[in-house]
């Protein structure tokens, strides 16, 4: 039995040392559910630390894709959304778990690829042609495949080229099922083209040989929106907070803000709130 | 290759800084895995010796189940504890998912059945060492559990490593459960994949070269204790 005890005793200061800390009060915060971009460029880290010095409110953010961040703020598990996928936010808005979806920031797509280029897509201004050339060539393309917003753009573009991927899958169109910098990485490794949007391409550090390749389709324009969560459906929400934060992105002071990020001298995300407020 | 010797330069340099984000990571690390290893042994060793030693309809079928258990997926793991926190879920009136207790919720079921399976396979085999022996002296069932699981308690000490191991090195559970938010929930495994979806392999490497020297380091802690407490009590 002394040995029971003595563990039992070797334990409890353990659980006595870890427990309060994990319950250490939180002051008020809000959690964020975003697309990768934002969190993976550094933006973030950029912008949420001005907001919280001027409202005292801490921004938690989640980081998944677009496809799961509005499956999380359609269960109620996120106070304020932050996405890029037009068409799937309408319909997160029309199920009625969204209200006031503001636009508020864009920049755009890119297609990149092999340096070898064995598609011959370098300088293309058109992503179908890029696409269909892709798609002829044979060459290995790298599909996020994880319902993302890039994941839906790339989706859109494959048909509007008149491209069925279905039949393809498994030969040179990789479904690769991951996030935008898994998806990088495993286009290095197979010397594959790849639809990412700039900003993750801007500040991802492992391009091995691959370059930007297609830039400039008026279709590969990507457009940020924050939304807020429907309080009437989920009653958990952080209306206030989430409204701040919101109406912060799209203010002067937030606009500015994301208007003056730069990762080595280079802009990745151009504000274009409809209505600055203040 | 070049990535190699960077990670080990990386995480030479973030040890030697102290760099305060790294504590803080390893410190949560620690904190989450600590506490689930402890809550799964305070389960899953009575509930092992229990096994090892009652008899009772349907008990093979759960040494199985049990066993098959120490495979659980995490990601499974974390989807189910997922469903279960959300505010949409059965408990998310708790309010407690994307935070330490919830990812110590998840490792805790995930290194659970590895405790009990483990624990049970020690106990089964003293039991068939002392059974005899002991119910000569007229020691009854509950009783000789305790005494099984004193006696037992230096290989005991490995099953609960194994479930430690198991729980520091995941990343599927801690990262659904968790969300991997910056000074909150992000542990090493997941600012590991973090790194890597930034293409930083080397810094990404390099959290995990110190990943495993704090495992290690936890093993070599552990190891050295039960043997000074092996000597003095003699057994």
């Amino acid at each position: 039995m002394r040995g029971f005890l003595n563990r039992v005793r070797l334990l409890l200061p353990l659980m006595i040392a870890i427990v309060p800390a994990l319950v250490h009060p939180a002051g008020r915060f809000i959690t964020l559910a975003s697309t990768t971009s934002t969190q993976n460029s550094g933006l973030f880290d950029y912008l949420l630390p001005a907001f919280t010095r001027k409202t005292g409110i801490e921004v938690r953010v989640i980081a998944v894709g677009t496809g799961q961040a509005l499956r999380l703020a359609a269960n109620g598990d996120a106070d304020v959304l932050l996405v890029h996928d037009k068409a799937g936010e309408m319909r997160f808005m029309s199920d009625g778990h969204g209200v006031n979806r503001r636009e508020f920031m864009y920049n755009d797509y890119v297609i990149v690829g092999p340096a070898s280029d064995p598609a011959a897509v370098r300088g293309l201004t058109d992503a179908g042609a890029a696409f269909r050339r892709i798609a002829a060539a044979g060459a290995n393309f790298a599909s996020r495949g994880d319902d993302s917003g890039t994941n839906r753009e790339e989706l859109r573009l494959w048909e509007t080229a008149g491209i069925d991927t279905k039949s393809a899958t498994g030969g040179w169109y990789k479904e690769v099922g991951a996030g935008m910098g898994a998806t990088l990485n495993t286009a290095v490794g197979l010397q594959a083209y790849t639809l990412t949007d700039r900003a993750t391409w801007a500040t991802f550090r492992n391009r091995g040989n691959l370059e930007l390749l297609v830039d400039g389709d008026p279709r590969l324009f990507n457009q940020y929106a924050v939304i807020e969560i429907n309080p009437a459906l989920h009653p958990a929400v952080k209306v206030e907070e989430a409204r701040q934060f919101a109406d912060w992105l799209v203010s002067a002071e937030g606009q500015a803000l994301i208007g003056s990020f730069t990762v080595d001298g280079q802009a990745l995300f151009f504000p274009n709130a409809a209505t600055p407020a203040y | 290759m070049r990535e190699m010797s960077q990670a080990f330069a990386s995480a030479v340099d973030l040890v030697a800084r102290a760099d305060p984000e790294l504590i803080e990571i390893v410190q949560l690390s620690l904190q989450v895995s600590v506490s689930a290893v402890s809550i799964a042994a305070l389960i899953g060793i009575p509930a092992g010796a229990a096994l090892a030693v009652f008899r009772f309809p349907g008990r093979r079928g759960l040494v199985v189940t049990v066993n098959a258990m120490m495979g659980l997926p995490p990601v499974v793991v974390g989807l189910c504890v997922y469903l279960l926190l959300s505010r949409s879920g059965p408990l998310g009136g708790w309010g407690i998912l994307f935070t330490a207790p919830a990812m110590i919720v998840a490792q805790t079921i995930l290194i659970a059945p590895i405790v009990t399976a483990l624990s049970r396979a020690v106990i089964e085999d003293l039991w068939l060492e002392l059974s005899e022996q002991l119910r000569s002296l007229g020691v009854g069932t509950a009783r000789a559990v305790l005494t099984l699981i004193r006696e037992a308690r230096y290989r005991l000490l490995t099953a609960v490593l194994a479930g430690f191991g198991r729980a520091i090195a995941e990343v599927g559970a801690v990262l659904i459960v968790g969300g991997n938010i910056a000074h909150h929930t992000r542990v090493m495994t997941t600012a590991i994949a973090l790194e890597t979806s930034k293409g930083n392999l080397a810094l990404a490497l390099g959290l995990g070269v110190i990943l495993i020297a704090v495992s290690l380091l936890v093993n070599a802690l552990v190891y050295l204790t039960s043997g000074i407490a092996r000597r003095y009590s003699g057994a």
